[in-house]
């Protein structure tokens, strides 16, 4: 196989990316290309980021066999990359510490962000705060109540939260409104996008930035097996986990590549967020070419999914791309199933999972009961489930104040 | 010669700059909008801009973003603003027509079945906000092969290397966004705006109009002093919102007629 080499010099995976924007964020958007090609392969640069991952955010994060579990399935050993083990619980804030750094080699003194689930805004808060930095989070005003602990988090942090009423109230109406702002203060202002996708730099930035998951795992895998897994599984909404966990293996062609998508409560219902399986149309949103989910006259319809943060109608434009070229396979878990797991992994292995992740976690239960137990399946256990225990007990008919 | 072409030429040689009223099609209802568009040529529009609803405005402020949400209740997309054009060609063959939207609904309908169908109903120019030159070359050609001409938008971030791209790809007019933010945002500062303009003008010979920010007819007034058009979109959107609907028609003409004469004040 030819060494990987994507995206082009314009962000292009294959067909998919680009840099699709208004005119008044070009400028804005080649001035960060500009300082991101600059810095990086800056060594300075790259050991402060190094720094903080390891101090800050407390990288590496380990891997876990989840063996009881596995003994239970009767199938494949299924490991997990814990990303629930970092500062602020989600993977998220691996990219938020290399953007904040760049935007304090830019002098810019704002950064704004989008958040779903709240955990890109938590993450983007928190660097801000240690930074000095002034932040403003837009969040879709849904999501602000399905996930209140993390809008009281941002705020303890410093940061303004800013419910966004337009459009669906979710997480692509929370970054056209953070698109607004940037575009009104383009001069003082650094775009935190929490995804893979977006605008060229954005989803090779963010992609490599989020890198360190892969890399680490490949160096941990050898070290408790002494080789690399079948199988590596990660939730996808835009797909920053799954492209971070990906990466480093997508020369590795004899590991699967299976990103998790989010059938909500079915793909034949249409209520989902599953666009790469589902097979939607290709458009344009958010600044890139992708796969998206859309009606006939090319509106962005609304998506389904018991998870706020895989609740986004596109995907990040390298897992389309990954998609059509074969690299990695993209499945669908719906929102039982995911309940499933993560009730699961919580009684069976003592850990809360994110229900982003428990949807990667669903799967594995299905990959591993039809592998051998000699085989070995990686998750992404991309976020920690606290957040979402409010959500799992409404659904479960849980009363929290008894 | 296109009709934006021709217009602008038309106007030149009167020594006379060209109002460009925006409004958002199917707002606030899809009845409305013919009607709309004929109070716009009759009250002084040299040419109609007609938005195209969409679901992501990422471009628009709050005022053109309710329009668009309004529109969508009724379902008008790409296919119906095009059965609007039709209906306005019927007893208006000579104002030129720009569509302003978004890539994805042309990308829903495919670029050449949408050239083919734009050209058919009687669009004469498209702006499509996020489709910059470098992304759509292909589709530059298309437009260009069915006499639709492609509208671009420049910046105050703009850099000159730039300007020359754009410009060489783009016919009828380019449209100068007079501040940096979303359209109907604060006022717009005319004498920075008069610099830009000034340079615009050095690197190309289309004509200019500028917009994003003209709000009342002074202003309007003002950036006629400097470019070949004025482009009035959120004020006009604004008085329709506020307005109770069988008022709505009175409303506009009165608004498009003071801002009219106010540029021909000149």
């Amino acid at each position: 196989m030819n060494l990987y080499d994507m995206p082009d010099e314009r962000g292009h995976f294959g067909p998919y990316g680009g840099i699709f924007v208004a005119e008044t964020l070009v400028e804005a958007l080649e001035e960060l290309r500009l300082t991101y090609d600059k810095y990086r392969r800056d060594p300075e640069f790259l050991a402060e980021f190094a720094y903080d991952l390891k101090h800050f955010v407390g990288r590496p994060s380990p891997i876990y066999h989840a063996k009881r579990w596995s003994d239970k399935l009767g199938g494949a050993q299924i490991y997990l990359k814990r990303e629930d083990l970092n500062h602020t619980g989600a993977h998220k804030v691996n990219n938020t510490v290399g953007q904040a750094l760049l935007a304090k080699r830019m002098g810019k003194p704002r950064v704004i962000a989008e958040t779903g689930a709240g955990q890109h805004g938590v993450a983007t808060a928190t660097i801000a705060a240690r930074l000095g930095l002034e932040c403003v989070v837009y969040m879709g005003s849904e999501d602000v109540q399905r996930q209140a602990p993390n809008v009281y988090r941002m705020k303890l942090l410093g940061a303004t939260v800013v419910p966004v009423e337009s459009g669906s109230k979710t997480l692509k109406d929370a970054l056209n409104e953070a698109m607004r702002d940037w575009v009104t203060n383009i001069s003082n202002t650094f775009y935190i996008i929490g995804t893979v996708a977006g605008p060229h730099p954005y989803p090779m930035m963010v992609r490599d930035f989020q890198a360190v998951i892969g890399v680490e795992a490949k160096i941990q895998m050898q070290e408790m097996i002494g080789r690399q897994p079948d199988a590596v599984l990660a939730c996808v909404g835009g797909g920053s986990n799954a492209m971070g966990i990906f990466y480093p293996y997508i020369n590795e062609s004899n590991v699967r590549l299976i990103g998790v998508e989010a059938a909500g409560l079915g793909l034949e219902t249409g209520k989902h967020a599953a666009p790469l399986t589902a097979n939607s149309a290709v458009g344009v949103l958010h600044g890139n070419r992708t796969y998206l989910m859309q009606d006939e006259d090319g509106q962005i319809i609304e998506t389904h999914s018991i998870s706020a943060g895989l609740d986004y109608p596109g995907v990040g434009p390298e897992h389309a791309w990954l998609k059509d070229s074969k690299r990695a396979e993209y499945v669908a878990i719906t929102d039982d199933e995911a309940m499933a797991a993560f009730h699961s992994l919580c009684r069976t292995e003592g850990i809360i999972p994110a229900l982003e992740s428990s949807h990667a976690l669903a799967y594995a239960e299905k990959i591993a009961k039809t592998m051998s137990p000699d085989q070995v399946v990686l998750v992404n256990l991309s976020g920690r489930g606290d957040k979402d225990i409010n959500t799992v007990a409404k659904l479960s008919n849980i009363n929290l104040n008894i | 010669m296109s009709r934006i072409t021709t217009v602008f030429n038309t106007l030149r040689s009167g020594g006379k700059k060209a109002l460009i009223p925006y409004i958002t099609a199917g707002d606030p209802n899809p009845a409305l909008t013919v009607p709309i568009m004929h109070k716009l040529v009759e009250s002084g529009a040299d040419i109609i801009e007609l938005g195209v609803p969409f679901s992501d405005p990422m471009a628009d402020g709050p005022v053109i973003q309710r329009a668009s949400e309004r529109a969508l209740k009724y379902k008008v997309g790409l296919r119906k603003v095009l059965e609007m054009v039709r209906e306005f060609r019927e007893r208006d063959n000579h104002t030129p027509i720009v569509l302003m939207g978004y890539a994805n609904p042309i990308e829903a309908m495919g670029q050449e079945k949408f050239a083919e169908s734009a050209k058919l109903a009687g669009v004469d120019g498209l702006l499509t906000v996020d489709y910059p030159p470098e992304e759509c070359k292909d589709f530059v050609s298309i437009l260009k092969s069915h006499e639709i001409d492609p509208i671009f938008l420049l910046s105050p971030t703009t850099e000159d290397s730039r300007l020359d791209t754009i410009t060489k790809e783009a016919s009828g007019f380019v449209y100068y966004v007079s501040l940096k933010g979303v359209t109907g945002a604060a006022n717009l500062d005319i004498n920075e705006v008069s610099e830009r303009v000034n340079n615009i003008r050095s690197i190309t010979n289309l004509p200019i109009g500028v917009g994003f920010g003209v709000r009342d007819p002074e202003t309007a007034k003002l950036v006629a002093n400097i470019a070949d058009a004025v482009v009035v979109g959120s004020r006009i959107v604004q008085a329709i919102e506020q307005s109770q609907e069988e008022n709505i028609l009175q409303t506009v003409g009165a608004l498009m007629l003071e801002l009219r004469a106010a540029i021909n004040s000149l």
